[in-house]
């Protein structure tokens, strides 16, 4: 049987073939057992028959086991793994939009900083901020955020790669 | 191939084409707008287009066909309804891991998700019970579609596909090279190794067993392993179950056979399930039927698994050891490396069970189903192939009718489909035309694929239909009696029409029973008729079939007899 890593948050790491219907059927797979999807984010590879898809969702493992068993078996799935944040690393992308006032600007260029973040737009009275790093860091971006008033947030999702010379 | 007339072929006739190279005797389907050019395309070729009465008798009989040859059942149907007519065909083949391959009609391609006329996303519906399924773009794909068809629906666990064709891919050109192209299927994989270690590692699990227990599952008939669990079973001097579709693999009538397990099955073989210090399940899912209580089932016994499905280890039971793979290439393998067992004092408190709850039934109360179904197997002793419905005839058609070949039982096992148990027949005799082909239906199931007679007559089929009439939906009122106060709702099928006049209607000879004493010589004359024979046996109304293990508790609580007492409602799933 699979060994499966991590307890509760599950990255899931698909290669799959880049065809039509794909994304829904691996959706039926954790939609009938139940597991929702935290984040997704299908992308292309370097090959332009595969796609790769990552997923991250909560659950009980037994049910995680079913679920890699069973859309490893689809046709149009090349590989199936799963990954914590030791054996691959991990990141992802989030855009901030906070109301744009002098005193906030001088008061956030600490934070950013100290977060590797970038104002990526400053137009019409709101700054967009965009941070990359774990979702640890980005969680913890956000909450020093909160006190200037976030407009929106859109965050890009997980995504994983193995370490070291095996794909991931 | 010829590249002359390749050229002037549509994508139909290469359709067409490609089936007759893969050697399709049969196209079960019935026609419509979407689907025309494909009809068209199949005047003139070697292929029988057998034209059903509704799509759902289309999918059951191309799995009867699939599960007597083991070749792929083909089935065409057009777009819209005539494609979700054949859902529950595709689900019942689904959950048995049963070959099909279905191709639909549908609108055409600028007309996609356009609520067109007769459109249905067929591809979206049947996503959950297809084992793959392609949506046709390009008329040049066919060839290479089909052939991955082909590769996957009898490959590995083998299950539906279909392929949903709009009407201008099957109508434009055909311009490809090939009609034998290149698969491309980089994610699946079909494996015939085994690894070894796993097989050394279930041999030893055997060492010093006193209480052995083999179980057979559909899984062994698929990969025809008969043979090499004979071996197997004579070697370890094991008893053995079965599965309701494993019925005949290893023979029943054979001393060590217990016959069936489960819900209904003897009370000899769910007796040994309790017993046993040692399981070995090949090619069996361990499903609810067998083991409605996880927490209970097997509890002292190691638990041991074959399977070529990987996402069958552990989905139910943790095995103790198992092994991934062809059921027959794994079992040949395994029995070079188990020993004799000491198992004598186990096979005779296992005799002594068999002696003490045997299956019985009386004739003192007037014609029951027991009776007749046991008469038929009198007359047959496991010659003919028998399909069944599913509810109470198809339980007592399984404890009665003893198998000896595991293709020659075919019923709808994991999905329970009432209706299924007729076409699947018809499938059978285009199959097996030479041999004997009985279908055991219920009253209830029979009136939902009837129109099929028509078929049955059209095509000359000798097909035998044994309807266990009473008159109700036998197994829920069952339940309900049982478990409900007898508070019967929604299962008296009042209104039933003669079915013998009705047969006749269709110019099918029609044979009646409802006295004991005429059931051997009337289905004697029905099984030595020469052309079809509907037989309406007229039965007691309310009968149980016993042994009956409730639903979610363990083999533990089975019923063998009549309860005196009132039952506590069962917390199983069905």
């Amino acid at each position: 049987m699979t060994t499966l890593k991590s307890k509760d948050n599950h990255i899931v790491s698909l290669l799959v073939a880049n065809k039509p219907g794909v994304l829904v059927r691996i959706a039926l797979v954790f939609a009938r057992r139940g597991f929702n999807i935290d984040s997704l984010v299908v992308s292309a590879t370097s090959n332009p028959k595969f796609s790769r898809m990552t997923i991250t969702a909560k659950g009980d493992l037994y049910t995680l086991d079913q679920i890699i068993k069973q859309s490893g078996k689809l046709e149009d799935v090349i590989h199936v793994s799963e990954h914590t944040g030791i054996d691959a690393l991990h990141r992802e992308l989030a855009l901030v939009k906070i109301k744009k006032t002098a005193s906030a600007k001088a008061q956030l260029s600490k934070i950013i900083k100290k977060f590797h973040a970038h104002i990526v737009d400053e137009s019409s009275g709101a700054l967009v901020i965009a941070q990359s790093g774990t979702t640890e860091e980005l969680d913890q971006f956000e909450a020093l955020l909160k006190k200037f008033g976030i407009i929106e947030m859109v965050r890009s999702g997980k995504l994983v790669m193995a370490l070291g010379k095996e794909p991931t | 191939m010829e590249t002359k007339t390749q050229k002037s072929m549509t994508g139909a006739e290469a359709l067409v084409r490609c089936l007759e190279n893969y050697g399709v005797e049969y196209i079960w389907g019935l026609s419509g707008g979407a689907a025309i050019p494909i009809f068209d395309a199949l005047v003139g070729s070697k292929i029988k287009l057998i034209l059903v009465r509704h799509e759902q008798g289309a999918t059951h009989m191309a799995d009867g066909y699939a599960r007597a040859t083991g070749k792929p059942g083909v089935v065409l149907v057009t777009s819209g309804p005539g494609a979700t007519n054949t859902v529950t065909g595709i689900m019942t083949a689904h959950m048995d891991s049963v070959p099909m391959i279905v191709l639909t009609g549908q609108t055409i391609s600028s007309m996609l998700g356009k609520d067109a006329f007769q459109e249905a996303d067929i591809f979206g519906i049947s996503l959950p019970v297809v084992k793959h399924s392609y949506l046709v773009k390009n008329t040049n794909d066919i060839p290479r579609i089909v052939k991955e068809s082909f590769y996957i629906t009898n490959t590995g666990r083998p299950g539906p596909v279909l392929i949903d064709l709009p009407k201008d891919i099957t109508s434009g050109p055909f311009t490809g090279t090939s009609l034998d192209p290149e698969m491309d299927l980089p994610g699946y994989k079909v494996s015939n190794k085994i690894n070894q270690r796993d097989v050394i590692k279930l041999a030893k699990m055997f060492k010093g067993s006193k209480k052995p227990l083999i179980l057979i599952g559909h899984g062994a008939v698929i990969a025809k392993a008969a043979q090499p669990i004979r071996k197997l079973v004579e070697k370890l001097r094991s008893p053995v179950t079965n599965t309701l579709l494993a019925k005949g693999v290893f023979p029943e009538t054979d001393p060590l056979s217990l016959g069936m397990l489960g819900m209904h099955g003897t009370a000899y073989a769910n007796k040994a399930l309790i017993e046993c210090d040692v399981i070995l399940s090949i090619g069996s899912r361990w499903d609810d039927r067998i083991n409605g209580n996880n927490a209970e089932f097997c509890v002292n016994a190691k638990k041991l698994h074959i399977d070529i499905d990987p996402g069958e280890i552990g989905k139910i039971v943790k095995p103790d050891a198992y092994c991934l793979g062809d059921a027959k290439l794994i079992v040949e393998e395994l029995v070079k490396h188990v020993e004799p067992l000491d198992t004598a004092d186990w096979l005779k408190e296992l005799d002594g069970y068999k002696k003490q709850y045997p299956l019985k039934y009386s004739k003192a109360k007037g014609l029951s189903a027991q009776c007749v179904i046991d008469e038929l197997y009198q007359l047959t002793k496991g010659k003919a192939y028998i399909t069944t419905d599913v509810g109470q005839h198809q339980m007592w058609a399984a404890q009665f009718c003893l198998c000896e070949d595991g293709n020659k039982w075919i019923s709808s096992g994991g999905a329970g489909t009432m209706g299924f148990g007729f076409p699947a027949a018809i499938g059978v005799q285009f199959g097996k035309p030479n041999d004997l082909v009985v279908a055991i239906v219920g009253d209830g199931g029979f009136q939902m694929t009837l129109a099929e007679l028509a078929t049955v007559f059209v095509n000359k089929l000798p097909v035998k239909v044994l309807i266990i009439d009473n008159k109700y939906l036998g197994m829920v009122r069952q339940w309900q009696e049982l478990f409900f106060d007898n508070r019967l709702s929604g299962v008296d099928l009042e209104g039933n029409p003669d079915f013998v006049k009705l047969a006749e209607s269709y110019r099918i000879k029609g044979v009646y029973i409802n006295k004991p004493e005429h059931a051997a010589e009337r289905l004697k004359e029905a099984l030595e008729y020469p052309g079809p024979v509907v037989i309406h046996a007229e039965v007691i109304k309310e009968d149980n079939v016993f042994p009956m293990v409730p639903a979610g508790k363990s083999a533990r609580h089975m019923i063998i007899e009549p309860p005196k007492v009132k039952l506590e409602k069962p917390t199983g799933s069905t």
